[in-house]
This record gives structure tokens, sequence and C-alpha cells, in this order.
């Protein structure tokens, strides 16, 4: 092998190893090509998201209008619990490369502390992202799917506020109730039926003048369709389905793609800070036992917390091409 | 392991005296900028909605300015790229930049493309 170095100098060992051209060790460069791969897998899903959104361009659903929820408080609140879940993530960044600098000046009881508030930093956000799934597959005021399966929304005619379901669906008695498996020919159950049919969806719609349809389609202004009464009374005919919730097959907020990127994009990105809890658990402990002491360096740290703020890094874009744009 | 911290961000304009320091000004910084995000996403003002740039509005393309700048403040300092060899750094940005620009182009062509079918196609899906 060392027959074709052509430059000469006997102790310049070019393809022998221990010399390091990019001034990183192995494992660090291990990390950042892993961190480049994965970032590439993230980019694919969002431009994926991109390309189905544009697709859809006038029928999108809108952010604002489907994350409006803080825990514990009623009432509308667009993107505020969002936002502190993006500082909590940040945050939590923040003391990540607080650990990897008491890492490097060998100060152990500090590595300590920072790692500790690192750890709780992303069980926050993990805690914050599996509320925030619960409530979007709940859902909140329920919608119809029509035949071409799209979605129409109640408004209350007098406030311009959304009309659940529950707020003018009349009760019909009767006999549809959830198909188990036991009772018929073919084994199949049904998941849980709607709270209302479409029939008694439309007859309270029929008999309560003061509520209004929206469609998916987005006006020149940037708002959903409101009809008016007349046409919502035309539209309403075109109704198939009850839809409650979210789901991978259909869900209340409109395009059904939107509810399949949720899933797919911010639990592909919880999964990974899970991930990376439980790596920054794992190292916690090793700075404990003194693993990194005995070593002479904390290197370690630093390869989990490139992986760490990686994580911090997606959900800055992720932030940015599923709430605000 | 004992890497020189390099302590200027803004091109030099602001110094910090140590690592740490440092750390809470990206920090500082950061928030800033994503309160400046979150609080135009709720305002939505009429200027930034009604313009439109490359087919997309004003608004739009700020969030995603803001979002690269924050990016590149996560990349430079928490992940200390500042501190890395150039050669080292430009094969971890570069090769996702050209990657990414290029899939990005090719979806988002394409997908206006099929917008347009279903718009002008004779094609009934929003019904």
């Amino acid at each position: 092998m060392d027959s074709t170095i052509t430059t000469g100098a006997e102790e310049e060992n070019v393809w022998g190893g221990g010399n390091r051209p990019l001034g990183a060790s192995y494992g660090k460069l291990m990390m950042w090509f892993f961190i480049v791969s994965d970032a590439l897998t993230f980019s694919g899903f969002l431009a994926s998201y991109g390309f189905s959104r544009f697709k859809f361009i006038e029928t999108w659903p809108i952010a604002d209008q489907v994350f409006t929820h803080v825990p514990f408080i009623h009432g509308n609140f667009p993107m505020y619990y969002v936002a502190f879940m993006t500082f909590v993530l940040i945050m939590s960044s923040v003391t990540m490369v607080l650990a990897v600098d008491a890492g490097h000046k060998m100060m152990k009881n500090k590595a300590i502390l920072y790692m500790f508030l690192t750890i709780i930093g992303g069980a926050i956000f993990v805690g914050s992202q599996a509320w925030e799934w619960a409530t979007f597959i709940k859902g909140d005021y329920g919608a119809l799917e029509t035949k071409g399966g799209r979605i129409l929304q109640f408004v209350k005619a007098d406030t311009g506020e959304r009309a659940a379901l529950a707020d003018f669906a009349k009760v019909i008695p009767g006999d549809r109730s959830v198909h188990d498996y036991n009772d018929g020919v073919w084994f199949y159950g049904e998941g849980s039926l709607p709270s209302y049919t479409v029939n008694e969806v439309t007859e309270g719609f029929l008999a309560d003048p003061n509520i209004l349809i929206r469609t998916e389609t987005i006006t020149e202004e940037g708002e959903k369709t409101l009809l008016t009464r007349e046409e919502s009374l035309t539209k309403i005919k075109d109704a198939q389905l009850v839809v409650e919730g979210a789901n991978l097959i259909r869900n209340e907020y409109g395009s059904r793609l939107f509810a399949d990127f949720f899933f797919f994009i911010t639990g592909f990105h919880g999964f990974h800070v899970f991930s990376g809890v439980v790596i920054n658990v794992i190292i916690f402990f090793n700075i404990i036992l003194g693993t990194y002491e005995r070593r002479g360096h904390y290197e370690m740290v630093e390869k989990v917390g490139l992986y760490w703020h990686f994580v911090d890094l997606v959900w800055v874009f992720v932030f940015t091409f599923f709430y605000l744009v | 392991m004992s890497h020189e911290h390099k302590l200027a961000i803004f091109r030099g304009t602001v110094k910090f005296k140590s690592n740490t320091q440092k750390i809470w000004g990206v920090l500082i910084f950061l928030t800033i900028v994503t309160t400046i995000e979150v609080a135009l996403g709720i305002t939505k003002p009429h200027i930034l909605v009604a313009n439109t740039f490359i087919g997309m509005k004003i608004l739009n393309w700020v969030f995603i300015i803001l979002t690269l700048v924050k990016a590149y403040y996560i990349a430079w300092d928490f992940m200390h790229l500042r501190d890395e060899k150039s050669s080292l750094r430009r094969a971890i940005v570069w090769t996702p930049i050209f990657l990414v620009s290029y899939l990005i182009f090719i979806l988002l062509f394409e997908a206006d493309y099929i917008y347009n079918v279903f718009k002008d196609g004779f094609i009934e899906w929003n019904f």
C-alpha cells in the first residue's frame, strides 16, 4: 500500500491511519455522517409534504385553525403551545452545549447537572407532543365528509365561531349499534361509531338556521370559504359520513393527507427525541459512574450532543413547515 | 480535546468572553427570532399576505428565511461547526443543501403541474 505514496516523506503515512485530515475523531465523523443521512430522510418527508400541499394548495387545512389548544386552558390559542415546545427544545439544546462545555473542562458535577436538565427538557417535549397527538386524534368540533372525500365544517352564523356537532345535531332514536365481530357472518368488527349519524346531523342542521357550512376551499383572503344558508342547504345533501377527530384514513380538519403527514413527520421526529432522551440517560449514568473521567475525555457527551442538537434543528424546520407556513 | 472556540458571531460584530456566554447569547437571539415568527404567524400582517414572490406569499418567504437563520446558528454554535475545519464543514453543509434543493425543485414543480391538471384537466375531485 505504501508504495503508491509519492509525496516522499516516510514519517507521513497517509493511508496507514493515525492522521486526521478533517481534525475530528472517527466517532465524531461517523456521528456527522449519520446526521447528514438522517437530515436527508427528514428532507424527503418535508419535501413530500410540500408536494402534497402544492398539489392541493387551494384546499389545504390552515394550521392555526387546527392547533388551537393549550393544556388545562379552554379557548382559542393558535400556535402558543407549539411555540412553547420549540422554546423547551432549544433550551434543552442550550443545557446540552453547557454539558459538553463542562465535559471539555473535566467538570464532572456540572456535566451531570446539565445532562439532567437536558433530559428533563426532552421529556417535557415528548410529553407535550403526546398531548398534541391526543388532542389532534380526539378532535373537537366534528365534521361531515362528502361523497368526494371533502370535509364540511360548521360555523355559527351570528358569532362566526365554529359549531360542534353536539351543538345542533338532533338525537333520533334508532337501532344502529356497533357491529361486534361475534354478531356477524363475517368475522369483522368495526371501530367505535361516531356520536351522531349523518341523518341526525342533517336534521339538526335543517332545524337550526344559525348554522352555516364551511368548505375546504381557501379564498383570496386566505380564509376558508363560508357558504350562505342556501348554498349550505344544497351542500349538505352531499354528506356521506360523520368524521370526528383524526386517523390515518380521514380527519375532520380537511385533506386526508394532512393528518397522514402530521402523524408521520411529527411521529418520526418524536421518535428521534425519545431515542435522544434514552441515549442521554445512558450518558448521564456513565458520567455519574465516572466512565469518562477514567477515559480521560468527555467526547462521548459531545457526540450525543451533536445528535441532540440535530433533533432540535429538525424541529425548527418541522415547526416552520407544519405550523407556520 | 482542547478546541479553540471562536467567540464572535454576526461576522465579528458581537464578541463574547467565553463559550458559555456565547451560548446564552445565541439562545437569546434564537428566542427573539422564534418570537417574531410566532407573532407574525398570529397577526398575519396584510402587506405580507397580500403580496407574493415567485408564487408564494411574502410572509412564507419570511418564515423560511428566518428558519434558515435559526438553522445556521444551531449548526454553527450549538453543533460547533464554527470551530471545525472548513473542509469538514463544507462536506457536511453543502451535500444536503445540493441534494435537498434539487429534491424540492423537482417535487414542487411536479406538484404545481398536478395542481393545474386537477384544476383545468376535466377532472372533478372537489365535490
